[in-house]
């Protein structure tokens, strides 16, 4: 039994030393040589929302990679706040510590607020791909704009509103029915924001249902809307249930144009409602390879000769992001934080996600694309700029 | 008045003040940078959190999953108060003590049915009530919903140290007086505690509220001091983190907890440069300690001076 237990004991050791040394490796890597211009990489590497955090750290360090072929010196200081806002509240401060010109990330909004506050007060400036809450660049208190904070995507609302605007200008629909995931504030903000838009420019809202998020069968709401009298149902909802709503609903006989968020913007869209039921169905986005331009075509080839995969739309975002902070960077001619800063509020940037030059709220100035679904290919994509106040 | 100034209770008192004298001096000389200072304030509200929970589990020997609940209600108290009423401390400490009624008060009512149960029904019993708490929290206006509140810093690290100086003290006190000896006595045998008279279900429900009300003060000083708070944040999982510190110090020592939730946190940003193996060496340590020492780091040993004295007394009579 002694010797049990020392032979495991030992195991255990063996084991342990063995995962340091692999992580030893590892981290040498992103610290570097000391010289050269830090940018930190703030992502969701590991936890709940990891899928964006990876997806936007191989964009940006696809786009680090470039600038340093293009005679750059940037090194890059990678950290993973594990999907949680307490250790963002954490790698906020190390990487001010860290003295990082610029920071891109977190990719989600709860993370990345949590660690603005820091960044700004430590001048530090931070360009965010991703963060699309509501007031996200304003500080809680004061509610005026975070001097050293800026986004490349367009806010929630934004998107609601451009959906509003397209149903009403293009579409020519008057009567919506809107059904909404109701446990995240992503759906909350474009259900708000679509009704408003709608209402403004003169639809109406036949009605509005919710579902949870994990629900798999809607027939009940279905067969109620069905006896209503409506032209258009708008599903501000990620892809895992809208899904299953389009194909319930086709299969029932509700066949009006069906819009929706870039919740929508999957290829298991398409798994879960089926190539067949994917006609007149339109939705928001900020990212599309239909009709793609020379610069995007470049930024697609590059990233999979990289990665061996298809880029998204957050890699995309996080590719724009960092190469946005490095043109600040070179343009400003150095590292000072306030040259930095007015250098990337400046801007007119054009990048793989379309030009933009930011607003007063640091946020940018594009228009949403609306793509068309054709058999469940993406047919056709349209710029659309919502007038709101 | 004499107890007051015995040699134990001025040495608690040195060692209270003096590690507040040395962490200040160690922050003002910059040692304790800005990421060491994040550190230690999760580390003080993860202890609060620890004790309240090692009160309800360890002294008192009921099971409870659903300590992230009131820890909700304590950091949404907090953050209303901070967003609608007032700001900075006063904001701070106002939403404390709304958050500590609110979380008394649900408390009470949780606690009267369930803790007639037992083990793992209560388990299971509390672990719905935390869920629900999330759940009211998350369809509420004032909450902002699943978005949260975003939150100015108004929570420094002296608040946090104090206020983890004030928990642990109540919880001693309590475990030492003749509540906790009762409570104690729940915990050994309930039959027998029973037969010498002690109320166990008004014993249970008082161990369960005072826990509860300091998870709500670990709550508030949390919003207070992290920015961001979302019902997401709060789940079971979180109850099960607080379980595991309590676990892994040891159930029913207070020092044990304290111990741990220094050893989890620093190990943790020990490891933060190496995100891929961090949880896989976190799980291999607590499986080694559940290993060898299956009742956890201290088990039910306390630190005391009382003990180091005479000890010290002993050496000191052998020598002369």
């Amino acid at each position: 039994m002694k010797t049990m237990k020392k032979v495991f004991m030992t195991a255990m050791a063996v084991m342990m030393a063995a995962s340091m040394a692999a992580c030893g490796d590892s981290a040498s890597d992103s610290s570097g040589s000391s010289s050269g211009v830090k940018i930190g990489l703030h992502y969701e590497l590991t936890g709940a929302v990891a899928d964006y955090g990876t997806a936007e750290l191989k964009g940006s360090q696809l786009a680090i990679k470039h600038a340093n072929e293009a005679g750059g010196n940037y090194i890059e200081v990678v950290y993973d706040n594990k999907s949680d806002t307490t250790e963002s509240v954490t790698l906020a401060a190390q990487l001010a510590s860290d003295g990082v010109v610029g920071v891109v990330g977190p990719a989600t909004s709860g993370a990345s607020a949590a660690s603005y506050q820091i960044l700004n007060d430590a001048k530090i400036t931070v360009v965010s791909p991703s963060a699309t809450a509501i007031n996200q660049t304003l500080n809680p208190t004061s509610g005026e704009v975070y001097d050293y904070v800026f986004r490349i995507c367009f806010e929630d609302s934004y998107q609601g509103a451009a959906m509003a605007q397209y149903a009403i200008d293009t579409l020519g629909k008057a009567k919506a029915i809107v059904y909404a995931d109701n446990a995240s504030d992503y759906a909350k903000g474009l259900a708000d924001a679509f009704n408003a838009q709608f209402k403004k420019l003169g639809g109406t809202i036949v009605a509005t249902d919710y579902y949870s998020a994990g629900d798999t069968d809607f027939n009940s709401v279905l067969t109620k809307f069905k006896d209503m009298d409506f032209d258009v149902l708008y599903i501000p909802g990620y892809y895992n249930e809208a899904g299953l709503i389009i194909k319930q609903a086709r299969e029932m006989g509700i066949d009006c144009e069906i819009i929706g968020p870039d919740g929508f913007d999957s290829e298991s869209l398409i798994d879960l409602a089926g190539a067949s039921n994917l006609n007149k169905v339109y939705y928001t986005t900020a990212y599309t390879t239909v009709g793609a331009s020379p610069a995007l075509q470049a930024f697609i080839d590059a990233y999979k000769a990289e990665y061996n995969e298809e880029p998204g739309m957050f890699a995309a975002l996080a590719y724009d992001s960092t190469n946005l902070l490095i043109q600040a960077i070179e343009k400003a001619g150095s590292t000072d934080p306030e040259a930095v800063r007015n250098a990337v509020e400046s801007i007119n940037f054009d990048g793989v996600t379309g030009s933009f030059s930011f607003d007063d709220t640091h946020t940018p100035i594009k228009s949403v694309l609306v793509v068309t679904l054709v058999d469940g290919v993406q047919g056709d994509a349209v710029a659309v700029s919502p007038d709101v106040d | 008045m004499k107890n007051w100034f015995k040699r134990t209770n001025l040495l608690w008192l040195a060692l209270i003040v003096s590690t507040y004298v040395i962490l200040n001096v160690l922050i003002s000389t910059g040692i304790i940078n800005n990421v060491y200072q994040t550190v230690l304030l999760t580390i003080g509200i993860n202890i609060i959190l620890a004790i309240s929970l090692n009160l309800i589990i360890g002294i008192t020997g009921q099971f409870s999953l659903g300590h992230a609940g009131f820890m909700i209600i304590g950091a949404y108290s907090c953050g209303v108060v901070l967003k609608l009423v007032a700001g900075g401390t006063i904001g701070v400490l106002l939403g404390m003590l709304i958050g500590m009624a609110i979380s008394a008060a649900v408390a009470l009512v949780v606690a009267i049915p369930t803790l007639r149960l037992r083990g793992d029904y209560l388990a299971i019993a509390t672990l719905g009530f935390g869920e629900i708490i999330r759940i009211v929290v998350l369809n509420m206006e004032v909450t902002n919903g699943a978005a949260g509140l975003i939150l100015p810093k108004a929570v420094s690290w002296h608040m946090v140290y104090w206020a983890m100086v004030i928990c642990t003290l109540v919880i001693v006190n309590f475990g030492i007086s003749a509540h906790g000896r009762a409570c104690i006595s729940v915990r050994e045998d309930e039959i027998a505690a029973e037969a010498m008279g002690i109320n166990t279900t008004q014993y249970k429900i008082l161990a369960f509220v005072i826990g509860a009300m300091i998870a709500s003060v670990a709550g508030a000083l949390y919003a207070g001091a992290f920015y961001v708070i979302k019902p997401e944040m709060f789940t079971y999982s979180k109850s099960i983190d607080i379980l595991v510190l309590v676990v892994f110090g040891g159930m029913g020592s207070i020092t044990g907890s304290f111990i741990s939730t220094v050893l989890v946190s620093l190990l943790n940003t020990a490891l933060q440069q190496f995100s891929s193996v961090r949880m896989i060496v976190y799980g291999l340590a607590l499986v080694v300690i559940m290993v060898f020492r299956p009742s956890g780091l201290l088990g039910r040993k306390e630190f005391s001076f009382d003990a180091l004295l005479k000890k010290f007394d002993k050496k000191k009579g052998a020598a002369s």
